[in-house]
């Protein structure tokens, strides 16, 4: 048995068994290994955290770590140091590197990077489609065998209708979960944000809500005629969200997820910032319409959690114009602070609701350890100081990518440290 | 003198009523210069401007360059199609060697909507904006309100039909946005397809032509781009210009005098019949040589020239 550690003095919020009280937390082994009041056990490392929120560690289910491929704009290093300083102690990274993870090899590969970066926990998703061609179906059992734990073609949406049945349907087999990103490619064709009032100000090209809404009505009806389990990715409209409630109140199993960025700004972001390429992701920002039902949709349960999509690019690929610059923004490190300030804070979600969606939801959508800090479970922790306030200053982010539309933003309430497998892998001074 | 406050001219959005009437006022004192034996005050000299232009135009361009020319300016003309943009430069690498030999002006035309903002962003100079993607125009919509004050002797109250291609036009957003702030009455027209989600709440919108000219002071009719035809927006060109171009029977539901404006280049028997646009209620010159003079305005207030001095 190997030395502990013992987090103490703090008040502990977990969700999964229903606890928010002053508690000691002590790891060890790299797995919780009691949870009370006053532990005193004599080999452990004390580390204080009186007067700050002990969590089970985060999990983001939607980043981008761009490794194998485009490593200029973000490496499994630098985007799991980023993960942790955001407070996430695990994140799944999607399959759209060069070459695609659509192969054992290419998870073996991220694994073994992710294992030498020592940090976050990463969970590979593998491609739905060879190459994410949208053709041949990818090998789900090798690729489940070699460490994926759901398959996606994000950001190349599964259009033939057909080839997503079966994904839905095979994929049963080896209980993954198809995550899609829905949009209707020839309706979202040369589009830069969404369509409406606004793109019509700026004479820019839109994207009509139908489009997402229409894929998400197909996905969940996919998932109904096969029992395959769908994971809608970044629900940004009403219409979307209408869809997957409709969906799970019929017993289908689909899942969803929301973005910091689509809860809290709408397009009217892309002309307050003038075109800033900041504002530029897909999905689009939307109305507040839509914003407003993504954020009931979060505290009706539709939603289950909340993932960052976090899609880091080089300075050069978003310095340019609006329309050739690349669409995604990065978000590891303000989502937990954001979510705080503007969902907690503001009393839209209670403490624990947030914490379940970045924890204990993420797992259960995707089968994941973790999630919890029952005995056992992997001593995955997020320490949160509620009080802390900080401004969100891109040149110091950890993650190669600095473009967010949040820059300046002043928050209250911050992860200060997190924890994985037992181990600190990152910590604020205080 | 009349006083102009913003840095750059990105827009007619942004703009102040007084501003509008400010540089439309100026336009007028500087028109006359353009009417003397010599065309020509050295009110801008000294001052260099960079005309940078990544889309091809000959009216926008060769009206800034009179219009530069005659206030004095020294002027300096780059055609970005056909310049180091081919060889990968991005703009804020051309903008900032640019600015390395310190201009005063950057006049810019450019594909993208939102380009100016970007450059007025990375840039110390004063930039005006040419014409960005199917953002806005505004040196455009100022010389189309000169030329219908020239005409009316006002803007208030007029009925002006806008009618086309509203969806990818830049002219009709600079447009609707200075006849809004001058209180004139626009009324939009244009196949379904072609109107832009939202506009209504900017301006009534209609798709009968007829409607849209009843009763018009004056009618501004928008260029069709014959691209757009592979975007499907209508069946056929015959079609368009039955149902939606200017003919001389329509225009007989306009009001006497109607004002016909169009900002070139026009196509011929598509958005508008040739005896229109030929024909003796045709200002469609006229707002060409209005445009130098609505430009110097525009100039002089950015740059903040000396007095017009004869």
């Amino acid at each position: 048995m190997s030395r502990g550690v013992l987090l103490k003095g703090g008040r502990v919020v977990d969700p999964s068994q229903g606890v928010d009280a002053s508690l000691d937390l002590l790891l060890r082994d790299g797995a919780v290994a009691a949870l009370g009041e006053n532990l005193a056990p004599d080999d452990a490392d004390i580390v204080d955290i009186a007067g700050l929120v002990a969590c089970p560690g985060f999990i983001d289910i939607h980043v981008h770590l761009r490794e194998p491929g485009y490593e200029e704009k973000e490496t499994i290093a630098t985007g799991t140091r980023a993960a942790a300083a955001g407070g996430f102690a695990s994140v799944c990274c999607m399959p759209n590197t060069n070459p695609v993870n659509d192969q054992a090899g290419i998870t073996r590969f991220i694994l073994e990077r992710a294992a030498a970066a020592d940090c976050a926990r990463v969970y590979p998703i593998g491609a739905v489609t060879k190459g994410s061609r949208g053709e041949e179906l990818a090998e789900y059992g090798d690729l489940r065998d070699a460490g994926c734990v759901a398959v996606s073609d994000d950001g190349r949406p599964v259009s033939d209708a057909r080839l997503m049945r079966r994904a839905l349907d095979y994929a049963r087999a080896f209980d993954l979960t198809i995550i899609d990103h829905c949009e209707d490619p020839r309706l979202s064709e040369k589009a830069l944000m969404n369509e409406g009032a606004v793109s019509t100000l700026l004479g820019l090209s839109g994207v009509p809500w139908v489009s997402e809404a229409m894929m998400v009505e197909r996905d969940v009806l996919l998932a109904e005629l096969t029992g395959g389990k769908a994971h809608i990715a970044h629900v940004s409209t009403a219409s979307a969200v209408d869809a997957v409630r409709r969906g799970k109140a019929r017993g289908v199993r689909v899942t969803a997820e929301a973005t910091p960025h689509h809860l809290l700004l709408t397009d009217q972001a892309v002309k307050d910032l003038e075109y800033d390429t900041s504002t530029k992701m897909n999905p689009p920002l939307r109305c507040d319409a839509d914003r407003r039902a993504v954020i009931e949709g979060l505290r009706d349960g539709t939603i289950d959690c909340i993932a960052t999509d976090h899609a880091p690019h080089t300075i050069d690929d978003k310095m340019i114009e609006f329309d050739q610059a690349a669409f995604g923004i990065v978000g590891l490190e303000t989502a937990v602070s954001l979510c705080l300030d503007r969902l907690v804070r503001t009393d839209m979600i209670t403490l624990g609701r947030l914490v379940d969606l970045f924890a204990g939801a993420p797992a259960r959508v995707l089968c994941l350890p973790g999630g919890t800090l029952k005995p056992g479970a992997p001593a995955d922790v997020t320490v949160l100081d509620l009080d802390r306030s900080v401004t969100v200053e891109p040149s110091r982010f950890l993650s190669k990518g600095r473009c967010t539309p949040f820059a300046g933003w002043n928050l209250k309430g911050a992860p200060v440290m997190t924890i994985v497998g037992g181990k600190i892998v990152f910590s604020v001074d205080r | 003198m009349t006083r102009f406050s913003g840095r750059h001219l990105l827009g007619i959005e942004p703009l102040e009523p007084a501003d509008i009437s400010a540089l439309l006022d100026t336009a007028e004192t500087l028109r006359e210069v353009l009417t003397r034996p010599i065309k020509k005050v050295p009110t801008l000299r000294g001052k260099t401007i960079v005309n940078l232009f990544y889309e091809a135009s000959t009216r926008t361009r060769s009206s800034f360059e009179m219009a530069e020319k005659a206030l004095s300016a020294d002027t300096l003309s780059i055609s970005m199609a056909t310049a180091s943009v081919q060889k990968g430069e991005t703009l804020l690498d051309t903008a900032r060697n640019i600015e390395a030999m310190q201009p005063d002006m950057i006049v810019m035309r450019h594909s993208s909507s939102g380009a100016p903002h970007f450059l007025s962003r990375n840039c110390r100079s004063a930039v005006v904006n040419a014409g960005d993607g199917a953002h806005e125009h505004p040196t455009q919509a100022l010389l189309d309100a000169f030329t219908l004050r020239q005409k009316r002797g006002r803007l208030q109250g007029l009925r002006v039909a806008i009618i086309g291609d509203l969806l990818h036009s830049r002219v009709m957003r600079s447009n609707l946005w200075l006849l809004k702030k001058m209180k004139a009455d626009v009324i939009l027209c244009g196949p379904p397809t072609l109107v832009p989600p939202g506009i209504e709440s900017l301006a009534p919108c209609t798709f009968r032509i007829d409607e849209a000219i009843e009763g018009a002071d004056a009618v501004m009719m928008l260029r069709i781009q014959l691209e757009r035809m592979s975007g499907g927006f209508f069946p056929s060109l015959r079609e368009y210009h039955q149902r939606f171009g200017l003919t001389e029977a329509r225009m007989k539901r306009a009001k006497n005098n109607v004002l016909i404006m169009h900002p070139g280049p026009i196509n011929r028997g598509v958005e508008i019949a040739s005896e229109v646009a030929d024909g003796p209620y045709s200002v469609i010159l006229d707002q060409v040589t209005n445009g130098v003079a609505v430009r110097m305005a525009v100039l002089f207030l950015l740059l903040g020239g000396s007095e017009v001095a004869s």
